[in-house]
């Protein structure tokens, strides 16, 4: 740390991370820039459709204030409104901000940013670079970060993971713990604040759309050590991934928002190809259930339709697939549009969807739920702050397509100067003498060692696997409270069982099998918090479904689910939501909106 | 064959029982290389990530040997990260879009074959090191000056011809794969194609123009754009298609304009 200079250190390298970097680098301040990947390859790039922000350049009568009423409506009313609209306002500020950092927008006749549209919302709305957006995005602020790193104001160290956070006497985060995953070093970083940045949990599912760093371990890491964790039960099943047998491979929302229609064949039976199915004899189930918003209605809703048609046997030669259909699009502008997105499709599936319909089915692609922040991004833990798909603060009970992107800016942005407030006035001194650090280094190399000795008869990566599907077969579309209870005692079985793996590799130079040890232990607590958040919310609101409890309750549950760590199980309480703004009303998305608030 | 003249997928007519895995390891940088062979059960979607998968749970060799399991990086897994890129049957590429069914008919054979690049430090297995890569971007200064990333309105208005043009070589994910396939490239002699290419999509930005000559400056050095041997090599090997050629070809032509008329500047 410099004499009297303040020094904050970031975990993660991805939109929310490099936008706090930036806005502390710029304010003349010190980073220390924690990622288990090179920053540029942190999940961010997988972000595909575009960015949000009302800019109107439609003339649609589009507005901040509109965008604030599709997010907090499209999100079932369970986020608190404040700083949703503070998002929406700064939104279109972040894309002319983008747009000077030199990131290629698609572009009007007359040079000006193209928008497009997305789901949840009658407006083009959404800024987009090819289908690509959010590598472009990241790109361009790891550009201004790279900038920050020349000038010394910012220390990256890519190929360390957060192990934990470093707690002085009084409960106050003083830095944290992190591994060299090449070396296996641990090392402290001493922080005046830390800025939590890590992005969602989709591991916890075995198979989702999120990238392989995708574990949450960090984020459980500082839950186990106190910070509250909230709406953990609310998990987006984006409507149309690619199956895969290692990953879920997305499909953008922005194939819909630029057309595609969602069909089966009337007849189950029917044997042939789809392009040589009539129009009249093929199902356009989201069309003729939803006229106003058809297949841009948002994913939570999508997702539960495509599920039931399947369910019902319905399913594209009996399995479980729709048709995504664009090959009524002209292929030159699906090229230029969607070239990207199409071209994972062609390589994965074997199919051009320019000519022939792509199978599609959901998959677990985003978490609503995260560590608790206050309006601030602060979290419950002083001198604790996060940002991006790492906390819950925006998306409420079901995020709207291209919300995303924008949201973790917003949380990087509203996170920096609130670390440095903090910062500015913390008191600072004592607690590099009394020794914190050097406990707390000293507790995680025990866990480290205690890792390598460990003997027994369990493999890690099966019981991970085992964990994925239990998870995705009964916490994700629709939820049973047998099967959810069923599901944690699972988990309690697979937490047990993990003190039993020994690591099968007698190499402990750049070794993934340690990392992925304590991940995965990570990783089954907060599935425990997923799981039982589920099981105790009985209603059915945004991407929580429970068949049992089919309607909203407003009046029991339209409250932020709160989970605290104790060695037993996650202990849950409940927080009133701030709906000062757009008056809670029932989502029907059959009808256009009525004007809003 | 399907409407509209698109051509349909090729698939192995006989899918074989099992196949092979060759995989090159190494303990760790400057230990000798050694090879394991692994027999999976073949399934038509598996990619070579998710045939890795497969080992690292159960990491013994086809001859019943227990070993340890390969170390490989991996991340996106959509082919937009960089991370897993790796030599496959002798071709650079990433691992994750590479399907088993794809190669084994390209190759004819029962085996697939893995090994790190080589123009990177070889941490282990098929891991390698890139940070150079990154260090190259400092070099030819690739980033837009801003005043400040506060509220100063929308950037300047630029035709959609110019935006794509710029998009292309903005999807550029540093992955080294035109490092590992340029003949010119080794041992830090060149900074290579991938640099060049993102000094181009600043250069051809209206504000980032404006340092083109410091872009221009980090490739006329010892390791600088002279040192393209035209091999052309970079450009059929990008799993992006970024016209690298082409960014190198008209780097150069800035480079000769700034060199003709700079001292008129001075």
């Amino acid at each position: 740390m410099s004499s009297n200079g303040i020094k904050i250190a970031i975990v993660g390298g991805g939109l929310a991370g490099l936008a706090a970097a930036m806005k502390i680098a710029e304010a003349g301040h010190e980073v220390d820039l924690i990622s288990v990947v090179p920053v540029k390859r942190s999940h961010s790039v997988c972000a595909q459709g575009g960015i949000n922000g009302a800019v109107n350049t439609k003339g649609e009568g589009d507005s901040p204030a509109k965008h604030l009423d599709d997010t907090v409506y499209g999100g079932d009313f369970l986020a608190n409104q404040p700083p949703v609209q503070r998002m929406c306002d700064m939104a279109p500020e972040i894309i002319y901000l983008f747009d000077r950092m030199g990131v290629p927008f698609s572009r009007t006749k007359e040079g000006l940013l193209d928008f497009r549209r997305f789901g949840g919302t009658l407006h083009h709305r959404t800024a987009f670079a090819g289908a690509s957006t959010g590598q472009q995005l990241l790109y361009a602020l790891d550009e201004q970060v790279r900038k920050f790193e020349v000038t010394g104001k910012v220390r990256k160290y890519e190929g360390w993971e957060m192990l934990s956070l470093v707690m002085d006497d009084h409960q106050v985060c003083r830095g944290l713990i992190a591994m060299n995953l090449q070396t296996l070093e641990l090392k402290a970083f001493k922080a005046d604040a830390v800025i939590m940045a890590t992005g969602g949990p989709g591991l916890v599912f075995g198979k989702s759309t999120n990238s392989q760093t995708c574990t949450g371990s960090a984020v459980s890491a500082a839950y186990q050590q106190g910070a509250r964790y909230a709406n953990g039960e609310f998990i987006q099943v984006h409507p149309t991934s690619i199956p895969g047998e290692d990953k879920l491979r997305l499909m953008s929302e922005s194939a819909r928002g630029e057309g595609g229609r969602v069909w089966v064949p009337r007849d189950p039976g029917d044997k042939r190809k789809p392009q040589d199915i009539p129009m009249a004899e093929r199902w356009y189930f989201l069309e003729e259930k939803y006229p106003a918003y058809g297949n841009l209605v948002p994913r939570d809703i999508a997702t539960r339709e495509i599920f039931q048609v399947c369910l019902d046997g319905f399913g594209v030669a009996g399995e479980n697939q729709v048709y995504l259909d664009l090959t009524h699009v002209p292929a030159e502008t699906l090229t230029r549009k969607l070239g990207a997105i199409l071209e994972i499709y062609e390589m994965f599936v074997g199919d051009d969807p320019r000519y022939v319909p792509m199978r599609i089915f959901p998959g677990v692609h985003y978490s609503m739920g995260g560590l608790w922040v206050d309006f601030e991004q602060r979290t419950n833990v002083p001198g604790l702050l996060a940002a991006g798909e790492c906390d819950y603060s925006i998306h409420g009970a079901n995020r709207l397509g291209a919300n995303s992107l924008v949201s973790c800016v917003y949380g990087g942005f509203v996170a920096a100067p609130a670390a440095i407030e903090y910062a500015k006035n913390v008191e600072r001194g004592e607690t590099e003498t009394n020794g914190i650090y050097d406990a707390e280094l000293k507790r995680q190399q025990e866990i480290n060692d205690s890792i390598i000795k460990s003997e027994g008869g369990e493999n890690q990566y099966k019981l991970h696997e085992e964990m994925g599907k239990w998870m995705t077969d009964n916490v994700t579309v629709v939820r049973y409270n047998d099967k959810l209870k069923a599901t944690d005692e699972k988990l309690i079985e697979l937490q047990d069982r993990l003190k039993r793996i020994s690591i099968n590799d007698s190499n402990l130079w750049a070794t993934q099998a340690v990392p992925h040890a304590r991940q995965l232990k990570n990783m089954l607590e907060l599935a425990r918090v997923i799981t039982l958040g589920a099981l105790n919310r009985n209603e059915s609101r945004g991407a929580h479904y429970k068949p049992e409890f089919p309607d909203r309750n407003d009046e029991e549950y339209m409250k932020t689910t709160i989970a605290e760590y104790s060695a037993e199980e996650p202990v849950f309480s409940y927080e009133p939501i701030d709906v000062s703004l757009v008056e809670p009303r029932k989502r029907d998305y059959s009808k256009g909106k009525s004007a809003s608030k | 064959m399907s409407t509209n003249g698109h051509i349909e997928k090729k698939r192995l007519e006989t899918p074989p029982a099992k196949f092979k895995l060759k995989i090159q390891r190494r303990e760790k940088e400057g230990a000798p290389v050694t090879w394991d062979t692994f027999e999976l059960p073949y399934r038509r979607n598996l990619n070579v990530i998710s045939a890795l998968m497969e080992v690292r749970k159960n990491p013994v060799t086809a001859d019943g040997r227990a070993t340890t399991p390969p170390v490989w990086d991996m991340s996106c897994l959509e082919q937009v990260c960089g991370i897993c890129t790796m030599v496959i049957d002798g071709r650079v590429r990433q691992s994750c879009s590479a399907l088993i069914d794809d190669l084994l008919i390209a190759s004819g054979s029962d085996t697939v074959t893995l090994q790190p690049m080589s123009k990177f430090p070889n941490v282990r297995d098929l891991k390698v090191d890139r940070t150079k890569m990154f260090d190259h971007l400092k070099q030819v200064h690739a980033w837009v000056e801003l005043d400040g990333s506060h509220s100063l309105g929308p950037g300047p208005a630029i035709s959609n011809e110019v935006a794509q043009e710029r998009y292309a070589l903005s999807r550029c994910m540093t992955c080294g794969c035109c490092l590992e396939a340029c003949p010119q490239y080794g041992d830090d002699n060149y900074i290579g194609p991938q640099a060049i290419a993102q000094a181009r999509l600043f250069n051809m930005h209206p504000v980032g123009k404006t340092d083109m000559d410091e872009r221009l400056n980090g490739l006329m050095g010892e390791d600088g754009i002279t040192n393209c041997g035209n091999a052309q090599n970079c450009v059929q090997v990008c799993p992006m298609s970024v016209p690298l050629t082409k960014a190198i070809y008209e780097t150069n032509r800035d480079i000769t304009v700034n060199a003709l008329f700079g001292w008129l500047k001075k």
